[in-house]
């Protein structure tokens, strides 16, 4: 199989904090993985490190077979890392997040980052802005009128896919909490992603929207050809929709399989039953 | 050669000025993260105020009083006009001080009729001295002197006192500050004080030197000393005071060229700029990250 | 129904428009001079330069404080470039020598005025590389420090055989008639307004709201504020130079810091996200300052208390006052339209109802 994401001994180091250590995994197309883990075990971070919105201090982080995250302990850190690996890079190539979105990676953020002043369908729109063909003049002075309608039309259709079409013009931060969530997903969407990042989609959920989760997920997957990797702390969501599992404690990877072996895997049991009840 | 050692000593002597006022703009611009733009302007209308006091009564009565008027400026400010947009987003804050520092200088313009104030000589630190063969006032000497002893105790304070320990928290963490039980509105009025009162001690030796105010004599100086603030790293006290000698110097010697005279403001600009662009957090200033 | 009521109110938005203008052709045929006359054209002018303000402070989100600057540079370049060619020895008298090309480069108006805005644009582009970077506070100090750098150099006597110097710059074509001040700030108004209804307006409003996901959107962060920086400073160009003809005279001293802070609090009394808001609050302000409130400058009025620079405090309080109780100004983020004035008064008009029921009711 193919792998679309791959993450080589990334380790990011913040002042004397290691959040995420010698990470290594791989997420191949079409699949649904997850990345759990005890709270500040270094998954958003880890996210983070792949968005391009922190440069890690050592690693490399591979898309579609090419390396668009690479770093090396250097400046302050030359003397202050205290990862592995060092010396294994040897090239930085630091890409924006815009860059990365570009090239088919999108995400959404754990606590929310929709639009505040925009109606939800501007909020889509915006995410489309990136793949637009016009440019300043032509945009400006409305002779774009057909990509905008196209853009428009586009938005729309994503919306009635999330069931947010009947609120298209209401403000984004008006909607219930699980419609934000929604949002997000679609704002993500209209990026045109390969690659779809979820940080806890499911966050504040009661079990019934958290099951309707599990279906949507599913279907934007197969609707939109996606492949998706997640943080998730519902083990219910978790276990029941991804392919394969990723454990990571203290930055550090614990262990991987698919979810039967992690339900049954003693060190993750011990490092969820030791920091949290959530397990 | 004369002219060199003029302007060194001028440059010392500004500086130590810039200093006072510069750390009313760090320890705002640490508590609060907003650029006190009214600053300049209280230290503006301390001088106004000792100009019109010392029509009334003699000095000895007046240098007390206008310290204790200068503070309760600062402090009223604060209170008026920063404190109701706690909540607010940091470009109405901004957007205040700016409404603030324009309400000053228009307060001054009215009350003034437009016309220059002849500040008042001060016995003993107004009298001409002689060093190193040149002529300069005695507040030229005393400047940097009583600026470093002040700022002594200004961080002697900060690190020993008890109100000391809790503006290291607020400028670390407001929220967490709060949680702990830290009175923040005490603690920043605490710092408006201060700034303030620094700043009237900075507008007395300033206005010794220059003999006049007007309006606008505020935002010049005002802006200077928060590039001092910006250069040394904001929320660095020490940074702040290094920075200001710089500046003073720097600029001191700008003047003595006639051909660049005019840009010794813009020079304080210009240094600012590569200063941000280089290392934006200043010489002494901390890295933050921002949290996604 | 609901399609009809809203083609009406857009010609009832279209109409009100013509009438704007109409009042400026009525004003240039009755009273050429006058106060009406002036308050309007520097009503436009001010509106231009607000509205490009607003473009980056308001909608972008980059609190910038450089506009004075830009509205230097292209005063300058205005004057400069229209001086007609035989009236340049009197206008330069004070220096010993004229820069070779300003011996042959003259441009017309309209073309001067493009090249205003072209240099105001090329130094927004040339001081956003390194200055875009620094988050809202700095930004703000480094953009008026590049203005006070600006004017500086404007006043320097080696660029004299350019700048004139610290001496005025006169003798520029100017507009006489206040229609052709409000088509031109019309036309740059509608270019901003478009601006902002396009895909990259709303951008812009992506990067003021959130960077990070805007970023994570897709948003090249860098470009899109060079774009709506460069843009705002070319229209900040052709402000200044509308102002210089307004003024007659070119001077470094006319364009300080007091004059960005003046445009900032405009902006802040229109509401900061409102186009129209800035207009309206534009020819507001100039009506107040040059001509409604004039009467608290004259000595005793009110006796003991108006005299020369009472208007200003006046001024700075309700400034204030808008500033921390009103803080939204006129028209918050929302545009003016016929159809949201009708809806707006018909909401108050039913709430004031409502009170008065709930009174009766107890």
């Amino acid at each position: 199989m193919n792998n679309l994401l791959k993450l080589e001994d990334i380790t990011m180091q913040f002042g004397g904090v290691v959040a995420v250590n010698n990470l290594s995994l791989e997420v191949n197309e079409g699949e649904i993985v997850s990345l759990i883990g005890p709270n500040g075990a270094g998954k958003t971070t880890a996210f983070n490190v792949v968005t391009g919105v922190y440069e890690p201090t050592n690693g490399r982080v591979s898309f579609d077979g090419r390396a668009i995250v690479e770093s090396y302990p250097h400046g302050k850190m030359r003397k202050a890392y205290a990862g592995e690996n060092r010396g294994v890079y040897k090239k930085r190539i630091v890409k924006t997040p815009d860059k990365i979105t570009k090239l088919g990676v999108a995400r959404t953020f754990q606590n929310i980052r929709l639009f505040k002043s925009m109606t939800v369908l501007e909020n889509v729109l915006v995410a489309m802005h990136m793949r637009r063909k016009s440019n300043l003049f032509t945009a400006t002075f409305l002779l774009n009128r057909k990509e905008e309608k196209e853009m428009r039309r586009k938005a729309e259709e994503l919306l009635e896919k999330v069931g947010l079409l009947d609120v298209k013009d209401e403000l984004a931060t008006s909607l219930p909490y699980g419609k934000q969530r929604r949002l997000e997903i679609a704002r993500a969407l209209a990026t045109e992603p390969k690659l779809l990042l979820l940080d806890e989609p499911a966050a504040g959920m009661n079990p019934q929207e958290t099951d309707e989760l599990t279906a949507f997920i599913r279907s934007i997957r197969d609707e939109f050809g996606l492949t998706i990797f997640m943080i998730e702390h519902h083990m219910n969501l978790v276990m029941d929709i991804s392919d394969r599992i990723y454990v990571i404690d203290f930055g550090k990877l614990i262990a991987r399989g698919v979810p039967a072996e992690i339900q049954n895997n003693g060190v993750v049991i011990k490092a969820y039953l030791g920091v949290s009840e959530d397990a | 050669m004369n002219i060199t050692i003029d302007h060194l000593l001028a440059g010392i002597s500004v500086g130590g000025q810039y200093a006072l006022i510069a750390i009313g703009y760090t320890m705002v611009y640490g508590i609060l993260r907003l650029i006190n733009f009214a600053h300049g302007d209280v230290f503006m209308a301390s001088g106004l105020i000792v100009v019109y006091l010392t029509t009334a009564m003699p000095l000895q009565y007046a240098i007390p009083l206008v310290l204790f008027l200068t503070v309760m400026l600062g402090f009223f400010i604060e209170r008026a006009a920063y404190k109701p947009l706690r909540q607010a987003p940091r470009m109405s804050v901004m957007i205040s001080a700016i409404g603030v520092s324009y309400l000053i200088q228009n307060l001054a313009l009215y009350i003034t009729g437009g016309l220059p104030q002849t500040y008042p000589a001060i016995p003993w630190i107004s009298d001409s001295i002689t060093i190193f063969g040149a002529v300069t006032k005695r507040v030229t000497i005393i400047t940097p002197i009583l600026t470093i002893i002040l700022i002594v105790l200004l961080v002697a304070l900060i690190r020993y006192t008890k109100i000391g320990m809790a503006m290291r928290a607020v400028s670390k963490d407001f929220e967490t500050a709060q949680l702990m039980g830290i009175k923040i509105n005490r603690v920043i009025s605490t710092t408006f004080v201060i700034g303030s009162l620094l700043a009237a001690v900075g507008s007395l030796l300033y206005f010794t030197s220059y003999q006049s105010v007007v309006p606008t004599s505020g935002s010049m100086p005002g802006l200077k000393a928060f590039v001092a603030a910006v250069f040394g790293g904001i929320g660095s006290i020490p940074g702040a005071v290094i920075g200001a000698f710089i500046i003073g110097i720097c600029e001191n010697l700008i003047k003595s060229s006639t051909e660049f005279a005019i840009f010794s403001d813009a020079f304080t600009f210009a240094l600012l700029i590569f200063v941000l662009c280089v290392r934006p957090t200043g010489l002494f200033g901390e890295k933050s990250i921002d949290k996604v | 129904m609901k399609t009809k009521s809203k083609a009406i109110f857009k010609t009832i938005d279209i109409v009100l428009l013509l009438a704007v203008l109409g009042v400026a052709i009525a004003v240039d045929a009755f009273m050429p001079v006058g106060l009406p006359a002036t308050v309007l054209k520097k009503g436009a002018v001010f509106a231009v330069v607000a509205v490009s303000m607003n473009l980056l402070n308001g909608f972008t989100g980059l609190f910038s404080l450089g506009q004075a600057g830009f509205m230097l540079l292209g005063a300058y370049t205005y004057a400069i470039f229209s001086i007609p060619l035989e009236a340049r020895e009197s206008v330069y008298y004070m220096q010993d020598h004229l820069a070779g090309f300003l011996h042959v480069a003259e441009l017309p108006v309209i073309p001067a005025m493009i090249a205003a805005g072209l240099i105001a644009a090329v130094f927004a582009f040339l001081i956003g590389l390194p200055v875009l970077r620094l988050k809202s506070d700095y930004l703000a100090i480094a953009t008026l420090g590049f203005a006070e750098i600006v004017g500086a150099f404007a006043k320097w006597d080696t660029l004299g055989p350019i700048t004139n110097a610290p001496n005025p710059l006169v003798n520029y074509p100017k507009f006489s008639k206040v229609t052709t001040y409000f088509i031109v700030a019309g036309v740059c108004i509608a270019i901003i307004a478009l601006l902002v209804r396009s895909t990259y307006g709303r951008a812009f409003k992506a990067i003021r709201d959130d960077e990070i996901a805007a970023e994570a959107m897709g948003i090249n962060l860098a470009k899109h504020k060079m774009i709506s920086f460069v843009t705002s400073s070319f229209f900040a160009g052709v402000g200044g130079a509308m102002l210089a003809m307004f003024q007659s005279k070119a001077q470094a001293n006319s364009f300080t810091t007091a004059l960005t802070y003046e445009i900032l609090l405009i902006v802040v009394i229109g509401g900061i996200g409102s186009l129209s808001g800035s207009v309206i609050a534009s020819f507001l302000y100039i009506a107040c300052s040059e001509w409604w409130l004039r009467f608290l400058d004259t000595p005793d009025v009110i006796p003991g208390l108006t005299r020369n620079g009472f208007r200003l405090v006046v001024f700075s309080a309700v400034i204030m006052i808008i500033v921390l109780f009103f803080r939204r100004g006129l028209m918050g983020d929302k545009e003016f339209s016929t159809e949201r004035l009708v809806k707006g008064s018909k909401q108050l008009v039913r709430n004031l109802q409502d009170k008065r029921k709930a009174k009766e009711a107890k």
